[in-house]
């Protein structure tokens, strides 16, 4: 069902890394659970709105205001950046190519 | 009987008399865990010196007159959920030493009723698992047998309870993975209706099914601590403002007249004769307890488990995004952005994490969304309307937890699909939002098995109340594991 190309496409889209063998495991397993799933199509869902979420929940407001948060808290967020920070801003690589 | 293999009920009392303190119930806990832990591996992380702390502050408390609730009782939290300066890894090699910045609500409640944290526990990587196979720093082994698993993916807290390491444990439960647990050890699991306890703080995996859970020794217990962890939280939008009664009020009141449905598709040929047998006696129980019996129907159920791999592992495709090498974690340097997300995600993540994440980007990808993301969701309404309605005619469900009791670690290496299918029974609760708990029902050759009540959204009351008078005329929940 899926080639070893579909999983290394997927993969890419998955920012996902995979070596070899990876790929060689993953291919039929996917492919299988994939085969497994396929039984969905029997169900006849016309005119079934789709389950997004139980709740039945919309529009939870709450007011436009800020909190700060606190400052002893967000040092420590901060200091698991790995690239390290500049002030109070995570070093990213380069994002934008330079012409 | 040592005081960590007291039950809250017992402890709450013995800290109110003052014949124990938290000190002493922590020091227990601790000591049990020195003397088993290294057997079962329950347990990622101890935090010793911060328990005792909480345990001398919950003293301080009671010394001023507060009583009751959870003041001074051990626990310990599933390693998928934040707690303020521990390290919370998800057992995950991504976050191998991410230390949580802040607590999530569930776990700021607790701290506000004095309960006192011990440490965290293993889980499946990123809670992708029914075993705790899948924790990137080894499994952990069911307390009745150590070759075997204690069920997953809240493993560790399962077993931790099952072992007397604590008095109670937070789980988390997205498609059985506090009630799993619970039957593989022995256990009581409890999985609440979506909303009802706040997910802010857990590590998302399928955000319209995860729920925090109790891992505790009694149905009794489960109420108090659902009773600490419940209520809505701003941070949380998908916590209704429902309101939060009490718990434990009404939990001995008798069931005469409870209305059990048996749905039939859940009792033909594919159950184990051992659970067939603890079943058919956990019927009889509830008939002798003056409930009645209704078969019910809930022909759509079959399709829980592919329902499910699908919705999960799209949402866990896209909570799992976050994990980059930017702002946290694991962070493998490359040439450029595209090579550190590459790299780091490709060495951080374990097996099924990598599975589910690439499961889930195609099933969204363009061209397949429709066939595959959106029907899960139709076919998942279906199954959803079916329950809800079998819970007009009824008052709870009564099914198996699990088709089998625990099986040996590595079963189902060579073969993932098979272990979803262990989820056969636990899924529908899960994907309808509902309640539901696993409580223990009868031993497969000295191996826990579990019984599954399902109820309405927000009546974990009935819950209760027929879980408390199962146990009050049954005594597998008294059962120990001898480690």
């Amino acid at each position: 069902m899926l080639t070893k190309k579909d999983v290394k496409k997927v993969a890419q889209l998955a920012r996902l890394e995979l070596t070899e063998e990876e790929v060689s495991v993953l291919t039929p397993q996917l492919s299988n659970i994939l085969g497994f799933i396929g039984q969905l199509k029997e169900v006849d869902t016309t005119g079934v709105e789709p389950t997004a979420q139980v709740t039945g929940l919309s529009d939870v407001w709450r007011a436009d205001e800020y909190e700060n948060w606190d400052k002893a808290e967000i040092a420590a967020a901060l200091k698991q950046a790995p690239a390290g920070l500049e002030g109070n801003q995570i070093k990213v690589k380069k994002v934008l190519e330079q012409d | 009987m040592k005081l960590n293999e007291l039950t809250i009920k017992q402890a709450v009392e013995k800290l109110d008399e003052g014949v124990i303190t938290a000190v002493d119930l922590a020091h227990a806990c601790l000591d049990r865990i020195k003397e088993v832990d290294e057997k079962v591996k329950a347990l990622l992380t101890v935090c010793k010196n911060e328990a005792i702390d909480e345990a001398e502050k919950a003293d301080k408390r009671r010394a001023k007159g507060e009583k009751g609730g959870l003041l001074g009782i051990p626990y310990i939290a599933k390693d998928n959920i934040l707690t303020k300066g521990i390290r919370t890894t998800a057992a995950s090699k991504i976050l191998e030493n991410y230390i949580a910045p802040f607590d999530a609500t569930v776990i700021k409640k607790l701290k506000k009723a004095g309960a006192v944290l011990l440490g965290k526990s293993n889980l499946d990587e990123f809670a992708h698992g029914g075993s705790t196979e899948n924790s990137a720093f080894g499994p952990t082994h069911n307390p009745w047998n150590q070759e075997l698993v204690p069920g997953g993916s809240s493993g560790g807290s399962g077993a931790a309870v099952a072992s007397d390491m604590c008095l109670f444990a937070l789980g988390t439960d997205t498609g059985g993975s506090v009630r799993c647990p619970a039957a593989f050890c022995g256990v009581v699991g409890l999985k609440p209706t979506y909303g009802r306890s706040s997910r802010f703080g857990l590590m998302a995996m399928t955000s319209s099914t995860d729920v925090p859970g109790t891992l505790t020794k009694t149905v009794e217990d489960a109420a108090l601590v659902l009773q600490a962890i419940a209520g809505h939280d701003k941070y949380d939008a998908s916590t209704p403002d429902e309101i939060v009664g009490d718990y434990s009020q009404k939990i001995n009141q008798d069931i005469k007249g409870l209305k059990i449905g048996l749905p039939v598709e859940y009792y033909g040929e594919g159950l184990s004769p051992a659970v067939r047998s603890a079943m058919n006696e956990a019927r009889k129980k509830f008939i002798e307890l003056g409930a009645e019996i209704k078969e019910v129907s809930l022909p759509h159920a079959k399709y829980a488990v592919p329902v499910y791999y699908i919705i999960t592992p799209s949402e866990v495709s896209s909570n799992l995004a976050r994990f980059d090498g930017i702002k946290y974690g694991l962070s493998v340097k490359g040439e450029d952005l595209l090579e550190v997300y590459l790299k780091s995600r490709g060495q951080g993540f374990g097996r099924e994490a990598k599975r589910r994440i690439m499961l889930g980007t195609y099933a969204l990808s363009a061209g397949y969304r429709d066939a595959y993301y959106l029907q899960a969701q139709k076919v998942r309404t279906k199954i959803k309307e079916e329950v809800d309605a079998v819970l007009t005619e009824v008052d709870v469900i009564l099914t198996p937890t699990q088709p089998t009791a625990a099986y040996k670690i590595g079963s189902y290496d060579a073969d993932p699909l098979q272990m979803y299918l262990e989820d056969i029974f636990v899924i529908p609760a899960s994907l309808a939002g509902l309640p539901a708990i696993s409580i223990p029902c009868g031993f497969a050759k000295g191996l826990p098995l579990g019984l599954q009540l399902i109820g309405a959204r927000f009546d974990e009351n009935k819950l209760f109340q027929a879980g408390y008078q199962y146990q009050q005329n049954t005594d597998w929940h008294l059962k120990k594991p001898i480690i």
